[in-house]
């Protein structure tokens, strides 16, 4: 079955880009430190994508079980980030990364 | 030719949801454009014939990630609006290194026009029977690791979201 007609390889890896992109720029531009999270998860995801793409244009499987394995260690690091920053906000009373500044002189 | 419409449509629906994510004031709103950033990308999956890995990725990010953040930002109480204050220098340097991050990477871009799919092969590459084929036989080793990287991640959650227990003792 082929559905994909007039799709090339540079047009997934131009959208893998843009994502990764606005994930780089959102983690540096905001300081919510769950905004950052999200911003982490869609730099994962348009590496997935790239992943994926190539998996297609290969025709083999390897991509995307490489797809599986991110989705793994994301699922994890999802898990005990949000643990930190339950833990960050019971002492801190805030989820903003410069209020972190407790090692400063 | 339907295809590429949707291939457009589901690019700038990930793309405009992804801009969504950071700059709404709210993080619930931005929780759920990213999901919509996520349904976006799992439709891509479908297009790039990888049904299974659509299906994982729509229960693993839009069930259980994003409800995980939901939770968070419910007990944390975060769904105020707040008015953050970045200096206009790291603001300014932040558009910098994003935007030379984008020149490095779209000039890593080779120009040659490869169609995404140049190989004519028997089997579908996407469906679960290949995926578990590949996967416990060839990366069955990973596959273990995996299991104890959850176990690890689970202990690590729970005994970091417990209270301090030097504290509840006394």
């Amino acid at each position: 079955m082929e559905i994909l007609h007039n799709i090339y390889i540079q047009h997934y890896l131009a959208l893998s880009i843009a994502l990764f992109c606005i994930g780089i720029f959102g983690l540096l531009f905001r300081k919510n430190a769950i905004i950052m999270f999200m911003c982490v998860e869609l730099m994962l995801n348009a590496v997935n994508i790239a992943l994926v793409a190539f998996s297609k244009m290969h025709g083999d499987t390897d991509g995307q079980i490489f797809v599986f394995f991110i989705m793994v260690v994301a699922a994890a690091e999802v898990a005990v980030g949000l643990a930190i920053l339950m833990m960050l906000y019971r002492n801190m009373h805030s989820t903003d990364t410069d209020s972190l500044n407790q090692l400063k002189g | 030719m339907l295809t590429e419409y949707a291939f457009w449509l589901l690019s700038f629906i990930a793309v405009f949801s992804g801009i969504a994510v950071i700059v709404s004031k709210n993080p619930v709103y931005s929780v759920l454009y990213l999901i919509m950033t996520f349904f976006a990308i799992a439709g891509h999956y479908f297009l790039m014939n990888a049904q299974f890995l659509a299906a994982v990725h729509i229960i693993v990010y839009a069930g259980a990630i994003m409800v995980l953040f939901l939770y968070v930002i419910m007990m944390l109480n975060l769904n105020s609006i707040e008015i953050e204050k970045r200096s206009s220098i790291v603001k300014l340097l932040a558009v910098v290194a994003s935007g030379l991050m984008l020149v490095v990477l779209a000039g890593a871009v080779p120009h040659a026009e490869v169609l995404i799919q140049q190989k004519e092969s028997a089997t579908p590459a996407g469906m679960v029977e290949d995926l578990g084929i590949a996967l416990y036989r060839n990366y069955l080793l990973p596959f273990e690791l995996a299991s104890i990287l959850f176990l690890a991640a689970m202990v690590g959650a729970v005994y970091l979201s417990k209270k301090n227990l030097n504290e509840t003792q006394n």
